[in-house]
């Protein structure tokens, strides 16, 4: 495994995983429903003494 | 018995120390391992004195666990006064080159004490009271682990003390803000994994089944930096017994990797722990929910994602392949829109209670923190622009954006928490005074604004110098006429220091009255009582 075989899997399919990855990840926590849990979710602090 | 094995085992530590001084190779280690004893045989003092035979108090499992944290802010607090009043010295010393005093305290000894002691010493601290104050009231658990925290909280003083003297002692590795050498090094990576064992652990454990979004920030902090601490720090020791260390990268290699740590030590360290800070007091000091809880998850990812290949706009026009300079570039442009995501998030949260800003000082101080997130998060950016960074390399206009974003954002978020942290951790019932925090805000934000514009003026006029041409095609200034015609900016940015610094005098004064039970008889905040109306 050298440098070139590592920079073209870099820029090929480890760019693509983490793309998608990213956009799952912003899709999840904007998906329809999410507004009550997260309406929860950021009163956990609040809750407590 | 207390303290049974820590005594025995801080003993053959000691032991080893007192070996290590006798048989060191180079005179600095054997120095070393001398102040290394010396600290260990203090410990070990300490604990045979405060050792006892009867059986321990039973531990109630469910009570939180606030020692360590109370320990951590006390921490805090007097390495954040040690770091600033090294700083202010340093600056001193550009400007009076006669304050270096050989070998021990010359500026190049001491500008990497300031840089470790602010950073590691004052906000690693923080991170690390505020982390563990926060996973517990989030997760609704004690802290896992016994004893760990205690562990994790002394190692870490161990480490900074050991750093510390180092660095005095001419023991360095020449990385930036990495510079101790790799028996120390070592050590802070075994009190780095018991931190996260300590920080996952109690997230495992938790009774409340979402992870609150701090905790990510926290861990994301906890885990990137065990990641870049050991990467940037493989090395060769010339001898085990010697405190010289030879890098496992050469050349531009070795470069990127010291940047790509850099950056991400600022992006990871000063960013998403201090953002765990913001999402967690902010919303608690302020006793409304962070403004959208999605758009917090968003900014985590996206920082996340973006941090990590912004590293090489660090080394712009070097031996670095163009290609790489232009990713980091591009990368760090990119960063604008979490950050400023974030930035708005945090201020929203305040939407419909703005008048708290005129009558709570804590608030005022956390928004001023937030609103210096969003300024220096737009100014690094530029500056990484090819163009924008070919002024301002290697000028002080560099140093004036590390000030604004370290003193700005990560200085008075830390103050705001502490403030909040103090009379909760003691039982208090206020603070001494917040009259007082009113005095520490404004000597902060002046302070803070003479620094930042000061090293503005002076950055730009350094960079216009050194590019300046004459009509044949001569350099017009030599390297010296540059130093010289900074002087009275060297001198103004030591005042920006110092009010700072006077600022943290005056928190130390009042935590320290706070933490002693005392209360200032004083007029309240105008505001802060409601008026009474007459009646109609």
């Amino acid at each position: 495994m050298d440098y070139n075989l590592m920079r073209e899997f870099a820029d090929s399919w480890g760019l693509v995983a983490m793309a998608l990855f990213f956009v799952g990840a912003i899709a999840f926590a904007l998906r329809p429903g999410s507004r009550k849990l997260a309406d929860e979710a950021a009163r956990i602090p609040l809750e407590d003494e | 018995m207390k303290f049974g094995t820590q005594i025995f085992a801080l003993g053959l530590f000691t032991f080893a120390a007192l070996v290590a001084a006798g048989f060191g190779v180079d005179e600095p280690f054997r120095q070393h391992m001398w102040v290394l004893f010396f600290v260990l045989l203090g410990f070990v003092a300490i604990l045979i004195r405060n050792t006892s035979f009867e059986a321990a108090a039973p531990i109630d499992p469910s009570a939180y666990m606030d020692g360590p944290v109370r320990y951590g802010t006390i921490a805090t607090m007097f390495w954040g006064v040690v770091g600033m009043l090294v700083g202010v010295v340093i600056a001193l010393q550009l400007a009076y080159p006669d304050l270096n005093i050989q070998p021990w305290f010359n500026f190049g000894r001491l500008r990497p004490l300031h840089t470790s002691g602010v950073v590691f010493a004052f906000g690693g601290n923080a991170l690390l009271c505020t982390s563990m104050y926060v996973v517990q009231r989030t997760c609704r658990a004690r802290l896992f682990g016994g004893d760990l925290a205690w562990f994790v909280f002394w190692g870490y003083q161990l480490f900074i003390v050991m750093a510390a003297t180092g660095y005095l002692l001419g023991i360095t590795e020449s990385r930036e803000y990495a510079e101790p050498e790799w028996y120390v090094d070592i050590w802070l990576t075994i009190v780095w994994v018991a931190y996260l064992v300590l920080f996952l652990g109690t997230i495992l454990k938790r009774k409340e089944p979402h992870i609150y979004v701090a905790n990510w920030f926290y861990l994301s902090f906890i885990v990137t930096i065990a990641m870049l601490h050991v990467i940037n720090n493989l090395s060769m020791p010339a001898s085990f017994l010697g405190s010289k260390s030879y890098s496992a990268f050469s050349g531009v290699q070795d470069a990127l990797t010291q940047w790509w740590y850099g950056h991400n030590a600022v992006g990871f360290f000063l960013t998403a722990g201090f953002l765990g800070m913001m999402y967690y007091f902010v919303p608690k000091q302020a006793n409304r929910p962070v403004y959208s809880y999605r758009l917090s998850i968003v900014h985590f990812w996206a920082i996340i994602f973006l941090y990590i290949w912004a590293g090489p706009h660090h080394l712009h026009y070097t031996a670095l392949p163009d290609w790489a300079q232009t990713l980091g570039m591009v990368f760090s442009i990119m960063l604008w829109m979490p950050s400023w995501g974030g930035m708005i998030n945090g201020l929203m949260t305040l939407s419909g209670a703005w008048d708290k800003l005129r009558t709570d000082p804590i608030i005022r101080m956390m928004v001023m923190a937030i609103a210096f997130y969003g300024m220096s998060t737009f100014e690094g950016p530029m500056m990484s622009i090819k163009t924008v960074n070919s002024l301002s390399h290697y000028t002080d206009w560099t140093i004036g954006h590390v000030h604004s974003g370290a003193l700005g954002w990560v200085g008075m978020i830390s103050f705001g928490a502490i403030y909040f942290m103090v009379p909760k951790l003691w039982n208090r019932q206020r603070l001494y005074s917040l009259r007082l925090v009113t005095w520490h805000f404004w000597l902060a934000t002046l302070g803070i604004v003479v620094y930042a514009a000061v090293m503005w003026v002076s950055g730009i006029m350094q960079g216009l110098m050194w590019r300046e041409y004459d009509e044949q095609g001569f350099l017009v200034y030599s390297f010296a006429e540059t130093v010289a015609a900074m002087h009275p900016y060297y001198v103004m940015r030591a005042i920006g220091g110092a009010m700072y610094l006077s600022g943290a005098l005056i928190m130390a004064w009042n935590i320290t009255m706070t933490i002693l039970g005392y209360q200032r008889e004083e007029e309240p905040l105008p505001g802060s009582v409601p008026a009474l109306q007459p009646a109609e």
